[in-house]
């Protein structure tokens, strides 16, 4: 009978760049700075690593195939290197694969490490990826983008729970207004401005309904973890930090094949949620859930995450998100560094900058961000398009 | 005995006014005649717009029966691939068919029905699917920039069912050089219009057609519609006279709804005569372009039969004007267009895996799960009904002739279209089955969630440096 992976697996060191246009930063610098963090917070060395887990996802757009760039870079002495890449939840990818790893026993120490280096191709914006989804696809798909996939989520979301333009757009606008408010207050945050909602609704529209300020950014960074065996992880430090659930859901193309899906929310985070909370022995997500960094790649993406959380009840998000329980000083702050939405979206990092948020909450470093006695934190990581993707989830306590 | 057994039409549903082309650039030297010219949209060319009247002459009719598809045109996309071989693999033909491209003239619409009728006649096919269609840009500023218009007909010959007989036919050929283009052109080039008006459209036509009636021993009052193009309107109506033919046996030019459609011309004014057509009426069809083809139908009882279709009259009546000369320009590739670096971004088109693929790229083919009847789109070996699973229990299964109602949408203004914001949805289809598909002949502002949509086949991309026309369909709101 198989587990899982509660209590078997402690973080012990964190590191993240800052985010944003780094116009002067290489993937390489990105990765020594996020690295350099990481060990120094574990109190270790380099020899102490024994394998390391490597995350980027548009690698032709920087590093390159494989893992070499990370080795090379680091100067890793001829140890397991893989390269890990799962649409935008490639940086969870990373850390998953560190923590199986030292959870059954291959290694005491593991790196996992994420990077992106996106604003090297000249526009805003992703890259294009035409060949994102395969040969086979990019003749027969939509000519489609990040934000339309997701919109198209808003657009059911809105008729499928009877809200007005209007009404549908000012419930996101207050998401992301928030996260302008928490990434206000972080120094290594992308965008570090307060918005109204006001603006946030009259900005231009990107894809219908979603405005500029309904998209996360796009943005160089990189974050690294260090984990270890949990019978180890008190020699480190006194505070490491535990997981206690990893689940991994994908899609299994019924959203997008079949006509059983409703389209206001996602399947894959649905499952997986269900599956670590059991996994964790959390009953009552609302109550018992502290804190959370979700993947708000885009507005609506964080509105539905909350229902597939089982934070909010099913169409019911919005009184929650009027009553302010996701603000940082309400009952369950959410995006308390910013999220993708204002730290930024560098793709490979994204995973693992949530869990440095979740990491320095729960170790009460999180400064004037920081989240009375939190619990437990969830760290939600989603990549792909809503009607096909994958969603990778850690539940993280001390 | 053989004859024409359907008949189909697609005009594109963009008109633009001669005016708004006139006011923008002017003419060398030729004031516009009142009216409008049928525009394709940036997505549609003479491929796609053949196959649009051919899915209307089709309609309610085996496609397994076809033995063969000519295609008449000045404007292939393709002069090495052919494009009537396209044609039948969108239609999802059989193999065992004869295919055929008649090209290089604005006869090559009535050519290509001529060697359909030949070979219905010799015994060697019984349905033969011909299709002409044009998509000609003029030069801005030009005289053919309003005169030529965009649109496509369609005419399944056979011996069964047959609406309208082939009762004879006689063709006249020139070197005439009135216009010409050079492999490697974009553009024609043209004589003077008084040239083409005297020495052409006014001589070789009447001699086609008196050819004909001296042929058949027939005169022009035993017909009930005379139907030939001619670009100049005056000049229309002045051929009629020199016939010795009433104005109202003239068949109606659509110079100033549609414009000169090319080879398409002839036969989509044909199929305009045969929507009014009664039985026993007797129509002459001629062509012009280097010499002409005249044919000689006679309809019969079953012309009062044939099912519902699009046609001249519904396709005329479905229209948007395009009021934007500069829109104009941009979907008809007239002025180089600023797409971004991400729509710079072109990968090669694998032609291997597009022939693979080809049932489910070029004819919208899925699959339908034999045990559980679920359709599913693209082709799945392994069921995707959560509770059935089967596995290579599917059979194929077509989307493109099905409606469905849009499920969900966005109107994306950060995806490269030469007309944004591009607009795509989840269709979900009658009868099953779920897909992305890019939207068409459609704005932001009329597109709701539940909106009835069908499929056209369009071009989705034109890949210049590899010089590929890449073709799939798209989602539209259902037109009358």
């Amino acid at each position: 009978m198989a587990e899982g992976i509660k209590n078997k697996v402690a973080i012990i060191g964190m590191g993240c760049t800052k985010f944003g246009e780094l116009w002067d930063k290489g993937p390489e610098d990105l990765m020594i700075d996020a690295y350099k963090e990481a060990i120094e917070d574990a109190g270790i060395e380099k020899k102490d690593i024994q394998a390391a887990w490597f995350g980027t996802h548009f690698e032709e757009h920087s590093v390159g195939k494989g893992a070499t760039s990370l080795s090379t870079t680091l100067k890793l002495p001829f140890i397991p290197v893989t390269r890990v890449e799962n649409f935008c939840a490639t940086g969870s990818e990373a850390l998953r694969g560190a923590a199986y790893a030292v959870a059954a026993g291959a290694y005491d120490i593991a790196l996992a490490l994420g990077v992106e280096k996106l604003k090297d191709t000249g526009y805003g914006g992703l890259p294009g990826g035409q060949n994102l989804m395969g040969t086979k696809f990019r003749l027969i798909g939509p000519n489609m983008t990040a934000p339309g996939s997701f919109a198209m989520m808003a657009t059911r979301y809105f008729a499928q729970y009877g809200l007005s333009p209007e009404e549908g757009k000012n419930m996101l606008a207050k998401v992301s207004a928030k996260s302008h408010h928490n990434g206000s207050l972080n120094a290594k945050a992308h965008l570090r401005r307060e918005v109204s909602v006001e603006q946030i609704m009259n900005a231009p529209i990107i894809a219908w309904p979603l405005g500029l300020f309904d998209c996360c950014g796009v943005s160089d960074g990189s974050a690294a973890a260090i984990v270890t065996r949990a019978d180890m992880a008190e020699k480190f430090r006194p505070d490491p930090v535990y997981i206690k659930a990893l689940q991994i859901a994908l899609s299994s193309g019924e959203e997008m094949m079949y006509t059983n899906w409703d389209g206001a929310h996602v399947e894959t985070t649905t499952r997986a949620a269900a599956r670590a909370y059991e996994e964790a022995g959390i009953k009552n997500p609302r109550e018992e859930i502290s804190m959370a960094e979700v993947h708000d790649c885009f507005s609506i993406t964080e509105a539905v995450t909350m229902e597939d959380l089982q934070f909010s009840p099913r169409g019911r998000v919005r009184e929650d998100i009027d009553a302010g329980r996701f603000n940082l000083d309400g009952e369950q702050p959410i995006q308390t560094d910013g999220g993708l939405k204002c730290f930024g979206h560098p793709i490979g990092a994204s995973g693992l900058r949530m869990m440095y948020e979740m990491y320095k909450q729960l170790q009460g470093k999180a400064g004037e961000r920081q989240v009375k006695n939190p619990k437990f934190g969830v760290t939600h990581n989603l990549g792909g398009f809503p009607a096909m993707n994958v969603i990778s989830m850690f539940i993280v306590g001390l | 005995m053989a004859g024409i057994t359907s008949y189909g039409a697609y005009i594109p549903r963009y008109r633009i006014d001669h005016n708004t082309i006139f006011s923008a650039v002017g003419f060398l030297g030729t004031f516009p005649a009142p009216g409008e010219k049928a525009v394709a949209n940036w997505d549609e060319d003479t491929l796609s717009m053949a196959v649009a009247a051919a899915i209307d002459c089709l309609s309610g009719i085996d496609r397994q029966k076809m033995d063969g598809l000519y295609f008449g045109t000045t404007t292939q996309p393709y002069m090495v691939r052919q494009n009537s071989a396209i044609v039948a693999a969108v239609l999802d033909l059989q193999p065992n068919i004869r295919t055929a491209d008649f090209v290089g003239s604005t006869k090559s619409g009535t050519g290509a029905l001529l060697a359909a009728l030949d070979a219905v006649k010799g015994g060697d096919a019984t349905n033969v699917l011909v299709c002409a269609s044009d998509c000609r840009a003029g030069k801005p500023g030009g005289p053919q920039e309003h005169l030529y218009g965009d649109g496509a007909a369609a005419l399944l010959v056979g011996n069964d069912g047959v609406v309208a007989t082939l009762e004879g036919h006689y063709s006249v050929s020139y070197d005439f050089p009135d216009r010409w283009k050079s492999t490697g052109e974009r553009f024609e080039h043209a004589w003077e219009d008084r040239f083409i008006r005297d020495s052409g459209f006014s001589k070789i036509i009447p001699e086609a057609i008196s050819g004909l009636l001296k042929k058949y021993n027939l005169t022009i009052q035993d017909f009930a519609k005379v139907v030939y193009p001619c670009l100049y309107p005056r000049e229309h109506a002045a051929i009629a006279k020199r016939l010795g033919a009433d104005p109202s046996q003239i068949q109606e030019s659509m110079l100033a709804t549609v414009g000169d459609t090319g080879s398409a011309s002839p036969l989509m004014m044909l199929v305009a005569a045969l929507e009014d057509a009664k039985p026993g009426d007797k129509i002459l069809v001629a062509s012009f372009g280097n010499g002409s083809d005249a044919l000689f139908f006679q309809a019969t009882d079953g012309i009062a039969k044939v099912g519902a279709r699009r046609g001249i009259k519904n396709s005329l009546a479905n229209k948007k004007e395009l009021a934007s000369y500069e829109k104009y320009l941009a979907f008809r590739s007239l002025a180089p267009m600023e797409l971004g670096m991400r729509g710079e971004e072109s990968a090669a088109t694998s032609m291997s895996l597009l022939f693979r693929e080809r049932k489910t790229v070029l004819a919208l083919c899925g699959s339908k799960c034999k045990r559980c009847g679920t359709p599913q789109y693209p082709y799945q070996r392994i069921c995707v009904n959560p509770d059935c699973g089967a596995v290579d229990e599917m059979e194929d299964y077509p989307f493109s002739d099905k409606k469905g109602i849009l499920f969900t949408y966005t109107g994306d203004n950060l995806a490269a279209s030469i007309d944004p914001p591009a607009i795509y949805g989840l269709v979900d289809f009658e009868g099953g089955g779920r897909f992305w598909f890019d939207f068409t002949d459609s704005d932001l502002e009329s597109v709701k969630v539940g909106l009835p949509v069908e499929m056209t086949f369009r071009r989705r991309y034109l890949d210049e440096a590899r010089g590929v026309h890449g073709y799939f369909w798209k989602a539209t709101p259902v037109r009358a």
